[in-house]
């Protein structure tokens, strides 16, 4: 799962640099999100209501809006240029997000403005996507087994929370952003901006349920620059 | 054409009853203790209206086949007792009908309704949301935290807007997505509305209830027999609505105990 | 003398022009014929919706070729999404109960022959009448706009329970403008209904030829006129009704919505307000609607099956005393919609009482209709058959009522099938059953030429056994539990249900093609059947004394004086075994 995860969230970001302002050779923002605290404890999820999703799992997997990993690692943070680089035209790949065992994949799931959003449903069960836009047009669509994916683009940059009202436990993220420079923090909180140009740069890192952290960073050749975000975690 | 008119009447009446007289569409084995009466009613009156819907049907169908298209300057007669006599008739069998339906068979009724939960009755909570149900049980303090609306977080579990940071009452109220409760032991359902209306039914329970936003509602019931069934949402609640479902576990107390355990260790 | 005067005061020149005599018309019977086309038309769109529906239940995966150009979100790739179904059974319902049901019977049938069969000219207020049916128009086209916008139709069924409906768009797809324009369009509807029912009540009152005493009204007439006295009162509820939940969903109120909601993740901005207060004020409404809807097609069928029996009924009285009970007792009963709704558990047997009681005015004029029979010789003909089905199905429908009328059997079968089936058949097949008998019985009145008979009685045996095949099963698909509203079924026991929902849609599909032959007829008839004479029937009401089709002053300016009572049906007249409404020739009353 947490491969695929990764994969998608890759591909994503390949897509990307192909197509973007990108220098090769250029400088790099990298870094580590962690936290400090004790985080809330994720919950195993209770998928009684949908049996068909309920056995795909031995263990009843757990929540992920605070997805942690060692070292107080932060992972699912998406970080990327605020301010600083120039706004790109969309990749032509479309960003996937897959409903499967009553779960999204990704869980929170990165692609730029004007890019295709393509959303799948591989379950047996009827699902309803509703991302509960502000800036950009909100809608709710069901999605029953067996149809075509649901295709959309959004035209602004936000960052919207997704959910199915069916199994009120979905609940994941788009973030939509204005460049391609961006990356999702991984197990181990790691991120890498690579191939910027040199400037002065915001960095903003966003987390679901910790909200935004932003940095100023200043490249002036092919040097890398260390950059770290530590959020404030609480149990409640 | 009057006399097929009868014939096909007839053939209508009687395949309209047979899978009725044949019970080969009934609901499940009741399970409560309040259901036989809600039952005995239901079978009573599947008496009174079989009998009011063949008989009419069948003196409609006699009457068109004796009485259509006769000859022409057939002498035409009046029903002996006229309108007086089918007033009469209307009023004592009808009358009697709905004195004993309606007056003698509230019983079934009070039997839900009217009377309270035992003191001792298991409390549960239930919160219908779209599209799902979520039942909470009061921990070991024997509390429910209060509900904070706005502190509502599906993505964590958080279905109820309970508040563990500033209420500790919270911290130890069990949630789950199946109603587990004990056999043999009366349950108060309290019954929370989250976002509209929905409705809470179980049919081998004989029990429908809807949920109302801003009225909270119970209903107490007990059930008799072990197994697994199924909770439907009835009132119309949106585009997930069909699939609006949950299950009622009922387990033997031992059982029940332990799931308990096992949900507070998940904490 | 008065009655003259009255009569002159109103009289408008005859019509000139296009527009005049067919578009804008005061025509009482223009107007009729606009209301029973828009019927027409609304009645082919809500069958076509349920067509959709049955087949997405039992075919949910096959493709509906084209659907996808109605509605792409809702249909994507043919396939009806759960919220599209909802959409359809929301527009299904308001299209047939208001359009249909409310139209048909009651505004076409009852313009049309209402102000004739009482010896008038026109209506009392034909300016307002033309502005009845020009709002409900309006209204209907509202009702349709829901169709094409981008948010698409509404999802909460035609009782728009709130706060489902009152809270906006976070509610659902549809839930937005869809839902405002369902609203808008109800709203404009009541308007209609109210000027119409006020026209109707103060025709019937002040414009009665001289003689025409109120007890010597044909019995569709007192139908029409106890219809239109529930109508003012009901509709007068409704409007209202629709002002606040429009008002909640733009304007920010609370009527319907509690506090501490929290939809899609969002709490909404609203307190204070109560939900069953919309239920209420609904079904305040909704229930003596269900009377507006089948009071006019119980007195249609009076009327034909008397013309038919040759002969009157056991009592016209006491069919006339029944229809006025069933409309009183109508504003006792409406919580027995609600009896699991939370409404206080010993008000539920307060609505219970009155609800049994109606079976009592229900079965006489069952029995005084089946009596009536007994020694009649019944002319059997499309009309006369389609008020015999009416009976027929007014029994299969309201047997059912026993059981929904007792809370403690509503417990089970509140919201599932058996609810569906009921009402189907009371409301909606027999009072389609009575428009029916009156469209084969009026048409040659109405235009001039004779319905096809072959056509009509072919019509009729698909239009009986189908209906029955449709809805008979509904009672028992409840009787085991299954949910009504559901676009799927998934629930456990549901699939051995399967079956049985497969005939069902079947069932529809073929009686709903069937139906295709009763709209050629009507076509094919309007222009091509046989010349009607004026007495077609051997009929002895007013709007047989006159040409068929009748002249735009109805009278040709003459002003019929009454003798006697409607039904002077088996005795020796000078015409044959009956003597006409307006004959001085004596008789044995």
């Amino acid at each position: 799962m947490r491969t695929k995860h990764l994969f998608l969230a890759g591909v994503a970001i390949l897509a990307a640099v192909a197509t973007t302002s990108a220098v090769p050779g250029g400088g790099t923002v990298s870094g580590k999100v962690t936290y400090e605290g004790t985080p809330a404890k994720q919950k195993p999820i209770d998928m009684s209501k949908e049996p068909s999703c309920a056995k795909q799992y031995a263990t009843p997997p757990t929540t992920e809006t605070v997805v942690t990993g060692p070292n107080n690692a932060l992972e699912n943070v998406v970080v990327y240029i605020s301010a600083g680089a120039p706004d790109e035209a969309a990749p032509s790949q479309a960003a996937v997000f897959t409903q499967k065992g009553c779960r999204y994949l990704p869980h929170v799931l990165v692609f730029q403005v004007n890019q295709e959003l393509k959303v799948l449903n591989e379950d047996q069960t009827s699902h309803n996507i509703h991302p509960l836009a502000k800036i950009n047009r909100e809608w709710n669509k069901s999605q029953p087994p067996g149809t075509p994916p649901i295709v959309d683009k959004y035209d602004k940059m936000e960052f919207i929370p997704v959910k199915c009202n069916v199994h009120p436990w979905m609940h994941g993220t788009f973030a939509v952003l204005k460049n391609s420079h961006y990356a999702i923090s991984g197990e181990d909180g790691g991120f890498k901006l690579p191939n910027l140009p040199a400037g002065k740069y915001t960095v903003t890192a966003y987390h679901e349920s910790y909200g935004e952290q932003t940095q100023e960073v200043t490249l002036t050749g092919s040097e890398t620059k260390n950059v770290n975000f530590v959020f404030k975690a609480k149990p409640y | 054409m009057g006399k097929l008119f009868a014939v096909v009447l007839v053939i209508i009446a009687l395949a309209s009853a047979y899978p009725i007289a044949t019970r080969m569409y009934v609901m499940p084995e009741d399970i409560s203790t309040h259901g036989h009466a809600i039952d005995d009613q239901l079978s009573d009156t599947m008496k009174e209206a079989g009998f009011s819907f063949l008989g009419a049907q069948l003196v409609l169908a006699f009457f068109v086949f004796k009485f259509a298209q006769r000859k022409e300057g057939a002498k035409l007669t009046h029903l002996p007792g006229g309108a007086k006599l089918v007033v009469t008739v209307a009023f004592i069998i009808v009358g009697a009908e709905v004195f004993a339906l309606g007056v003698l068979g509230q019983k079934a009724w009070a039997n839900v309704y009217f009377t309270a939960p035992r003191p001792d009755a298991l409390q549960i909570q239930a919160q219908a949301g779209q599209f799902a149900f979520y039942f909470r049980y009061a921990g070991v303090d024997g509390k429910f935290g209060a509900i904070h609306p706005d502190k509502i977080d599906e993505g964590n579990q958080n279905f109820f807007g309970l508040d563990p940071a500033n209420d500790i009452e919270s911290r130890d109220d069990i949630v789950s997505g199946e109603l587990a409760i004990p056999v043999n032991r009366e349950v108060h359902l309290l019954m929370h509305a989250k976002d509209v209306g929905h409705s809470f039914y179980v049919r081998e329970l004989r029990i429908q209830q809807d949920f109302v936003p801003g009225l909270d509602l119970s209903v107490h019931f007990t059930a008799t027999k072990i197994g697994r069934y199924e909770i439907v949402c009835t009132q119309l609640c949106g585009l997930g609505h069909y699939n609006m479902k949950a299950y009622l576990n009922v387990m033997a107390q031992d059982d029940f105990e332990k799931w308990m355990k096992q949900k507070a260790s998940e904490l | 003398m008065e009655e003259t005067s009255a009569q002159q005061a109103h009289v408008h020149a005859p019509p000139e022009g296009f527009l005049r005599k067919y578009v804008f018309s005061l025509d009482h019977k223009v107007i009729g014929k606009q209301y029973y086309a828009l019927g027409l038309l609304a009645v082919c769109m809500g069958m076509v919706l349920s067509w959709l529906m049955r087949f997405h239940l039992v075919w949910p995966t096959t493709r509906i070729p084209g659907l996808e150009l109605l509605s792409k979100a809702g249909a994507p790739g043919g396939i009806i999404t759960p919220e599209y179904y909802l959409s359809l059974l929301t527009m299904h319902g308001t299209l047939m109960v208001f359009f249909v049901l409310t139209n048909a019977p009651f505004a076409a049938f009852g313009n049309y022959f209402l102000p004739i069969q009482i010896g008038a000219e026109d209506m009392a207020f034909p300016r307002f009448n033309m502005m009845s049916f020009w709002t409900t128009l309006v209204a209907f086209l509202v009702l349709i706009l829901a169709f094409v916008i981008p948010d698409g139709p509404p999802i909460s069924g035609w009782t728009s329970y709130a706060p489902l409906s009152a809270v906006g768009k976070d509610a659902g797809p549809g839930m937005g403008w869809g839902m405002n324009l369902w609203g808008i369009s109800i709203a404009i509807f009541c308007i209609g209904s109210l000027l119409g029912a006020l026209n109707f009540i103060a025709t019937t009152l002040d414009l009665r030829a001289k003689g025409m005493t109120l007890m010597r009204m044909p019995i569709c007439t007192w139908a029409w006129f106890i219809t239109s006295c529930i109508a003012l009162l009901a509709f007068a509820v409704l409007l209202p009704a629709c002002i606040l939940l429009i008002l909640d969903r733009t304007a920010g109120t609370s009527f319907f919505i509690p506090s501490g909601l929290v939809i899609s993740d969002r709490l909404q901005p609203h307190s204070g307000g109560s939900p069953l207060l919309w239920q209420h004020l609904f079904w305040f409404f909704g229930h003596p609607e269900v009377y507006i809807a089948i009071l006019p097609s119980m007195g249609i069928v009076s009327h034909i099956l008397i013309n038919s029996m040759r002969k009157p009924l056991l009592s016209a009285r006491v069919i006339i005393y029944s229809m006025m009970s069933i409309g009183f007792l109508s504003w006792m009963v409406w919580g027995h919609h609600m009896f699991v709704s939370g409404m206080n558990p010993f008000s539920s047997l307060l609505f219970s009482f009155p609800t049994l009681t109606i079976t009592i005015p229900a079965t006489i004029m069952t029995l005084i209709w089946l009596g009536s029979l007994y020694g009649a010789n019944i002319r059997i003909n499309s009309a006369s058959l389609f008020a015999l089905g009416f009976i027929s199905m007014f029994v299969s429908g309201g047997v059912s009522g026993f059981f929904l009328a007792q809370p403690s059997i509503d417990i089970v079968l509140h919201a599932t099938y058996f609810v569906v089936g009921h009402f189907h058949m009371v409301m909606g097949v027999a009072s389609i059953f009575g428009v029916f008998a009156g469209t084969y019985f009026w048409f040659g009145k109405m235009t001039g030429r004779m319905m096809n008979e072959t056509l009509g009685q072919l019509h009729f045996w698909l239009t009986f056994i189908g209906t029955y095949c449709i809805f008979m099963p509904f009672h028992y698909l409840g009787l085991v539990g299954n949910i009504r509203r559901y676009s799927a079924f998934v629930n456990d026991f549901t699939g051995p249900l399967m079956p049985l929902h497969k005939f069902i849609t079947i069932a529809a599909l073929g009686t709903g093609a069937a139906q295709l032959i009763f709209i050629f007829n009507l076509i094919y008839s309007r222009y091509k059947g046989a010349p009607a004479p004026q007495n077609p029937w051997e009929g002895t009401t007013l709007e047989w004394s006159i040409p068929s089709p009748p002249p735009w002053n109805n009278f040709g300016g003459k002003h019929p004086v009454i003798y006697h009572d409607p039904y002077q049906y088996n005795v020796k007249g000078s015409k044959g075994d009956y003597i006409m409404q307006d004959s001085p020739e004596p008789s044995a009353d």
